[in-house]
């Protein structure tokens, strides 16, 4: 009874004022619409700067299928080598292309015809990509001019499982909603115990008869609440606005959104516990939030990171929560695998609900 | 001395005050120490877009020796970990689990198809599309290993036309020597915006932001007085961060501390106005973090160019980008990193900021004055 009296007072407290319950659901469906059609690798409308001194046909026949291909927007012509330096340098091209003047003979004699290509290498991601796009043409071009017979002909069949297009969005937006719903729940939580210190109201709940688990618990319904309704909304975006194909089993995704929830609660709590004014509590969700996003595997796959720090990356409730979220998008991944990742986000959570709980007892001794 | 022109010495006092509040501030040191070295080392270490050793499986449903030969190749190369099986159904299971990111299937009837010249394709190669950058890595590397294990069997007569690549101010690819200036640019923005938004938003739920209001000090000596010593923290953090990126993680700095002190400094502008703008609107320290977070941030995050190419971006969102100051600095800052100082690119980049910033100030100005005519 006491303890449903603390969570009522917990919900008003949070969710009475417009302006804060605006800013649970608004903003954070806002993002995840705007932010996720950022995310794309996919390589698109790139800046070529050429110069080509020969004029030959087969340069200009180079020249015509690489200002035709799908991922060029613009081949700027210059004269001289210098000119593709300064455009590299002020970021205007990502990729030069030099065609010296032997070029065409060198083709027509059948010996070897090199192109020089120069690229940006503060981009570079998206050069590599470019050039192997470029090389692809160049091999192309350069079996259709030794007339070989399997040359041009696909050597390898390959199929991209559960993802057929390679849709970068199917990627980015269960990725997102992990994101933002972990750092809505952590600040929630992490403001609440430290509010109550700032404003001396701490002292007060500290004296009421309420036992310390009462008051932890109270203290993580709002959360609860908020996170529930955000993850909800999201996924159902998700499925059916943005169509990604909902595969997996949505009685466990569900599971696994309270698991992820309930740890986020216990690291936001344990924050609270420690901070003493609420701009700490804030400070150190951030200070902890973002290097959770980074080892999580959200930007860059965990498998890329040192050893050590992969083993850190277990700590990360967003680690475990996107393998699951992803694979029960597209891939329908088993139960078993789906619990096998689970299992770490609630001993993430007892282990850090334990360490606030400890904290506040203490405090109240 | 009048109430409403502007003092110097009235401002250099409220500085004085104010740096004296920050300075005994534990969670301000906490932002510009703590939190820059924190972020600097995660991002060095987690964020690596250089992959290699991508665990895949090799399916050989073949005995042949050319089959047999094929998988060796596939094993010998440095961008994959090979599980071999020798049937597509062991590995289908762990690549559902994520543990492989695809496999190469080498068909019972590769040898006898490559004698006699088949037209077909003579590999198959899944991938875990879940994760589409990876899928796109692991089939142009598998494909790439199948045509150089092919090139080299027909006596390799040199292709044609070939490209002479040269990756210029980065030439290794190392894509921590652009990532570790772009996350520069991030810890500016949580420096600048979050926490001046905060710092701010504190002063108005206090109420002493009215007490310091009711004072003969100007609204612009108030606001400059709490701007400047963030200003400097900023710059502090910036040089900190430098330092890190050069002699910890080994980034060269090609251009000058100048050009990097003038474009940080245009950086702080717009950050620092956009802090003060949400402070002034939101007035609450939990509604003041979530909008530092997701208007300041995350887009600062995904937007700017830093993780993400812009011109990828869809056109809608390509012009929103021109509204977000971090756009400006991660591209001014990889340049002054890895290229020199390239001025034709700083100051209309410099300009840029602080039109931005400007447009920040011209909004907390009319925000202000209105709330002290309520």
């Amino acid at each position: 009874m006491r303890l449903v009296a603390q969570i009522v007072k917990e919900l008003l407290s949070n969710l009475r004022d417009g302006q804060t319950r605006l800013s649970f659901i608004g903003p954070p469906l806002l993002q995840l619409c705007v932010l996720s059609f950022a995310a794309t690798m996919e390589v698109r409308d790139v800046d070529i700067a050429l110069v080509n001194d020969d004029t030959g046909r087969a340069s200009h026949e180079l020249v015509q299928r690489i200002a035709a291909a799908r991922f060029v927007n613009e081949v700027i012509v210059v004269d001289r080598p210098d000119a593709i330096a300064q455009l590299l340098e002020r970021r205007e091209v990502l990729v030069g292309v030099h065609i010296a003047a032997d070029f065409s003979r060198a083709v027509a004699a059948g010996r070897a015809a090199t192109v020089q290509v120069l690229i940006d290498g503060r981009r570079g991601n998206s050069g590599q990509i470019v050039l192997s796009y470029l090389q692809t043409i160049t091999n192309d071009y350069g079996a259709e001019l030794m007339g070989v017979s399997a040359a041009g002909l696909p050597r390898v069949e390959v199929r991209h499982w559960f993802n057929e297009n390679l849709t970068y969005l199917w990627f980015i937006i269960p990725g997102m909603t992990g994101i933002l719903v972990m750092f809505n729940t952590l600040v929630v939580t992490a403001l609440s115990i430290a509010k109550e210190r700032e404003q001396g109201t701490f002292d007060q709940l500290l004296v009421s008869p309420s036992s310390p688990l009462e008051i932890v618990i109270a203290k993580c319904v709002p959360a609860f609440v908020i996170a529930i309704t955000q993850a909800a909304l999201m996924i159902s975006v998700s499925a059916l606005i943005f169509d990604i194909p909902l595969a997996g089993s949505i009685p466990l995704l569900f599971l696994a959104v309270v698991l992820f929830i309930f740890s986020l609660v216990g690291i936001g709590l344990m924050l609270s516990s420690i901070c003493e004014t609420q701009q700490q509590a804030i400070l150190s969700v951030f200070a902890v939030g973002y290097p959770l996003i980074m080892i999580s595997g959200f930007a860059t796959p965990v498998e890329n990171m040192p050893s050590w720090l992969q083993t850190i990356a277990q700590g990360s409730p967003l680690k475990h929560f996107l393998v699951i979220i992803q694979g029960s998008f597209s891939k329908a991944m088993p139960p078993l695998e789906v619990l096998s990742n689970a299992w770490p986000m609630v001993l993430i959570g007892v282990i850090t609900l334990s360490a606030a709980m400890v904290i506040v007892k203490r405090k109240l001794q | 001395m009048s109430a409403g022109g502007f003092s110097a010495r009235r401002l250099t006092g409220l500085v004085y005050k104010e740096s004296l509040q920050v300075l005994r501030d534990p969670s301000a040191m906490l932002v510009t120490f703590a939190l820059p070295t924190v972020m600097m080392l995660v991002f060095a270490f987690a964020l690596s877009l250089d992959q290699s050793h991508v665990p895949i499986g090799v399916v050989l449903e073949s005995d042949g020796a050319m089959a047999q030969d094929l998988a060796a190749a596939f094993s010998g190369s440095r961008f994959f970990d090979v599980t071999p099986a020798r049937d597509r159904r062991e590995l289908a299971a762990q690549v559902v689990a994520g543990e492989l990111k695809g496999f190469v299937v080498i068909p019972q009837d590769f040898d006898a198809r490559l004698k006699e010249g088949s037209r077909g394709p003579l590999v198959q190669i899944i991938t875990d599309g879940s994760q589409p950058n990876t899928a796109s890595f692991v089939a142009a590397y598998a494909r790439g290993v199948v045509t150089t294990w092919l090139n080299g069997r027909e006596g390799a007569h040199a292709a044609p036309v070939s490209l002479d690549a040269r990756f210029w101010f980065n030439p290794e690819i190392n894509s921590r020597h652009f990532l570790i200036p772009g996350a520069i640019a991030i810890i500016m923005t949580l420096i600048g915006t979050l926490l001046t938004a905060l710092v701010v938003a504190r002063e108005w739920e206090r109420g002493t932001m009215e007490a310091v209001m009711s004072t003969p000090a100007t609204m612009l000596e108030i606001l400059l007085g709490k701007l400047l010593p963030y200003f400097g923290l900023g710059l502090i953090a910036t040089f900190g961060c430098t330092l890190l990126a050069t002699h910890a993680f080994g980034v060269p700095l090609r251009g000058s501390y100048f050009a990097l002190f003038l474009l940080a400094s245009a950086f702080l502008v717009p950050a620092l106005g956009q802090g003060l703008l949400i402070s002034t609107r939101a007035r609450n320290q939990l509604v003041a973090s979530q909008l530092a977070a997701q208007t300041g941030f995350l887009p600062a995050f995904m937007l700017s160019g830093f993780l993400f190419e812009i011109g990828n971006m869809p056109g809608w969102l390509q012009t929103l980008t021109y509204l977000i100051p971090a756009r400006y600095f991660v591209a001014s800052l990889q340049t002054v990193f890895l290229t020199g100082d390239v001025w034709a690119q700083f100051l209309p980049n410099i300009l840029a900021m602080l039109a931005v910033g400007a447009g920040f100030f011209g909004l907390v100005a009319r925000n202000t004055r209105k709330s002290l005519d309520v």
